[in-house]
């Protein structure tokens, strides 16, 4: 029963990480750069929803749409404000500046939304406890794992098989050949920090319902995603994915066994000796650099 | 000198200034001698500041009413306040500036212990009174120092602890309780009063568990204490991470009694945990609910005469930071009227000196003596649980 349920509990989480690290994935490959407060984004999806289903009362699907836009346009301005004026120069200060305006976006909210939790609706579908072998979870617990999953083979396919996606893939591969092929780099970069923010929200308004809503919820998701993100190998959609799930499952089941006092000690050494070991991550390539 | 001197060779104006600035010299001092300062150092912004409000609340009711009796000593009380942010260094550059630059007689502190422990050698060691009308950590007032400066008016980490576990054993005739507690400072002081208390009784905790303020799930560490036999849960947390814990039962479908700290008074529980939150059983040292003395009933008139957002017991919220802090006033004009002045070191002993004091959270008999700073005790708390949005005490329905 402990390691069932410190399975699900697990996968529930890693497959937030894992979303939240994808987005780091995406602007990683695209710019060489990402967006450090992606914890931020991930906690406007999740306010930008409750303003909308249950300040204004809309349906929670529209609310949900209407603040992943919302979350788009957002990564779009912190590509603008925090990330190109820098990384034209060639300068690391976007590292900063995206932590900086992480920063803002948290005190925004506290000084817009209050300081006060408020509770996240829960979809009538989803309510109550359902029994899966022997342990009681809620329904979304099992559908945030999956719709993880699906948001991630999305991705994959929208890279794959439409011409923005490759678009995206030719950046990533080749900023000047692309930008000679007429590709438009500035507007497939922008394109890059919309898909990674949208994905940050997305993972808000799953775990909102289960979790509170407040400016600092996605502070401490946003730093164990990007240990998830390096521990995937930061080239690798799949792998980053597959990390998440890993970091989730480990947790719980290091909280389970060995009891909460040992939870991060334990999963951060294993994150330094995974990394010492495989230092471009569980699933990635060593990059190549051509001189 | 004679007038006339004066008027042959200074001008009208400077007459005038000098006039003006003779009654000021001769108005400051009276009215300085008038106004007896009262400091308070707490958080008014940030997550806390409803807190911080509701102490400001009590004292300003206290102070209005002790004034229009014509105040003590034959001064007047008035308020200064200063934000600590919850943060300790903002708090003891606060309290220096009002010892040192307001000259208050008497420093309150706000609910973060942290704060009041950094602020506590301070005034010590300038024989400054302090009043803690909030934060419990046990040693605030417990501090080692001789003589002690510091008194409180609020709950006691260790005397809560010993509380918890007796309204368990009272109510849920808890025979192995499981604890669950925030991992901060806070939680590990619970830890060991918890752990003392049932060593006192001959017990041992079934297991003890740390949770993330910031974490979703519970669900590992409930677990591991349901299959460790936890017959009863001690949580300590506040109001959004219990909120937490009460999920992660429902999800789980585990049924079992929670007996808490005060953590979810501080804010929507109930909308934040759900309906299982009026399972969660905690303490208050006031309920402003149900049938109250002629003090409750008069202190929530003064409340709904001076603060139009409050129309009757429910918004007075959180309740035990206006009933603590108009009670520690109380006993604070007590003290001084004792002492028969504002030194510092003879308010101390006139907290000593009180002898009773019809208050609002119950008789004060005693209330201070040399060894022991806090007036409110183990048979003092109130259980309450919310039911919607009010905290009611446990036996009203």
């Amino acid at each position: 029963m402990l390691i069932t349920s410190a399975l699900i509990s697990g996968l529930g989480l890693g497959s937030m990480y894992g979303l939240l690290a994808l987005g780091f994935y995406i602007t990683y490959s695209v710019s060489n750069t990402v967006n450090f407060s992606q914890g931020s984004s991930m906690m406007l999806g999740a306010v930008f929803a409750y303003a909308f289903a249950v300040g204004l009362g809309w349906p929670l699907g529209l609310a949900a749409v209407a603040s992943l836009a919302l979350c788009g346009v957002y990564g779009i301005i912190v590509e603008l404000v925090a990330i190109r004026p820098f990384a034209r120069r060639g300068s690391n200060s976007w590292l900063m500046a995206t932590v900086a305006i992480g920063i803002i976006a948290d005190n925004v909210v506290l000084f817009t939304f209050g300081k006060e939790p408020r509770a996240f609706p829960m979809p009538a579908e989803l309510t109550g406890s359902i029994n899966v072998l022997g342990v009681g979870v809620s329904p979304l617990q099992l559908a945030i794992p999956v719709a993880g999953i699906a948001m991630a083979g999305l991705l994959h396919a929208f890279s794959r098989s439409t011409r923005l996606g490759k678009a995206l893939l030719a950046v990533v591969q080749n900023r000047d050949a692309a930008s000679m092929m007429g590709i438009n780099v500035g507007l497939a970069v922008s394109i890059a920090f919309a898909v990674s923010t949208v994905f940050a929200g997305a993972a808000g308004i799953l775990i909102a319902p289960l979790f509170n809503v407040q400016s600092d919820m996605g502070t401490l998701f946003g730093l164990k995603a990007f240990a998830v993100a390096i521990l995937g190998g930061i080239t690798s959609a799949w792998g980053v994915m597959l990390a998440g799930l890993l970091f989730g499952v480990i947790e719980a089941l290091v909280t389970a066994l060995l009891g909460s006092s040992y939870t991060q000690i334990v999963t951060f050494t294993l994150v330094i000796a995974a990394l010492a070991l495989r230092p471009d991550g569980l699933f990635g390539r060593a990059e190549v650099k051509k001189v | 000198m004679t007038t006339g001197n004066i008027f042959s060779f200074a001008t009208r104006r400077s007459f005038l200034l000098s006039c003006a600035a003779l009654s000021l010299a001769l108005a400051l001092p009276a009215i300085a001698q008038e106004s007896i300062k009262i400091g308070l150092v707490t958080a008014l912004s940030g997550q806390s500041a409803r807190a911080g409000e509701a102490i400001t609340r009590g004292l300003a009711i206290a102070i209005d009413e002790l004034n229009a009796k014509g105040g003590v000593l034959g001064r007047k009380f008035e308020l200064v306040r200063r934000d600590d942010e919850a943060t300790p260094a903002k708090g003891v550059i606060a309290a220096r500036e009002l010892i040192f630059k307001e000259k208050v007689a008497v420093l309150f502190g706000g609910l973060d212990t942290p704060v009041s422990m950094a602020i506590v050698p301070i005034v010590n060691a300038e024989k400054m009174p302090f009043m803690g009308p909030w934060a419990a950590g046990t040693a605030i007032t417990r501090n080692g120092a001789s003589p002690n400066y510091v008194f409180r008016v609020s709950a006691v980490d260790e005397i809560v602890d010993k509380a918890m576990l007796q309204y368990a054993q009272k109510t849920f005739n808890t025979k192995s309780p499981g604890m669950i507690l925030v991992n901060n400072p806070w939680g590990e002081s619970n830890e060991k009063g918890l752990t003392a208390a049932l060593a006192a009784k001959g017990m041992k905790a079934a297991g003890i568990e740390k949770f993330e303020g910031n974490d979703v799930d519970v669900v590992p560490q409930l677990t591991r204490l349901k299959s460790a036999g936890a017959d009863t849960l001690f949580l300590v947390g506040n109001v959004g991470p219990s909120s937490q814990v009460v999920k992660s039962l429902d999800r789980m479908g585990w049924k079992v009694p929670v007996v808490s700290h005060w953590g979810p008074a501080g804010g929507r529980f109930t909308e934040l945990a759900g309906p299982s939150a009026k399972e969660v059983h905690f303490l208050q040292t006031y309920s402003f609910f149900g049938k109250q003395s002629p003090v409750g009933e008069k202190v929530l008139k003064m409340l709904m005469a001076k603060y139009p957002d409050i129309k009757g017991a429910g918004d007075v919220t959180p309740a035990v930071g206006v009933a603590n802090a108009y009670d520690a006033m109380q006993l604070v004009a007590l003290a001084i009227q004792k002492a028969g002045g504002t030194s510092g070191d003879a308010i101390r002993q006139g907290f000593y000196k009180i002898d009773a004091y019809d208050g609002l959270i119950k008789k004060y008999a005693k209330p201070f003596t040399p060894e022991n700073h806090d007036a409110v005790g183990e048979n003092d708390y109130v259980w309450t649980h919310f039911i919607d949005n009010q905290i009611l005490p446990v036996a009203m329905k």
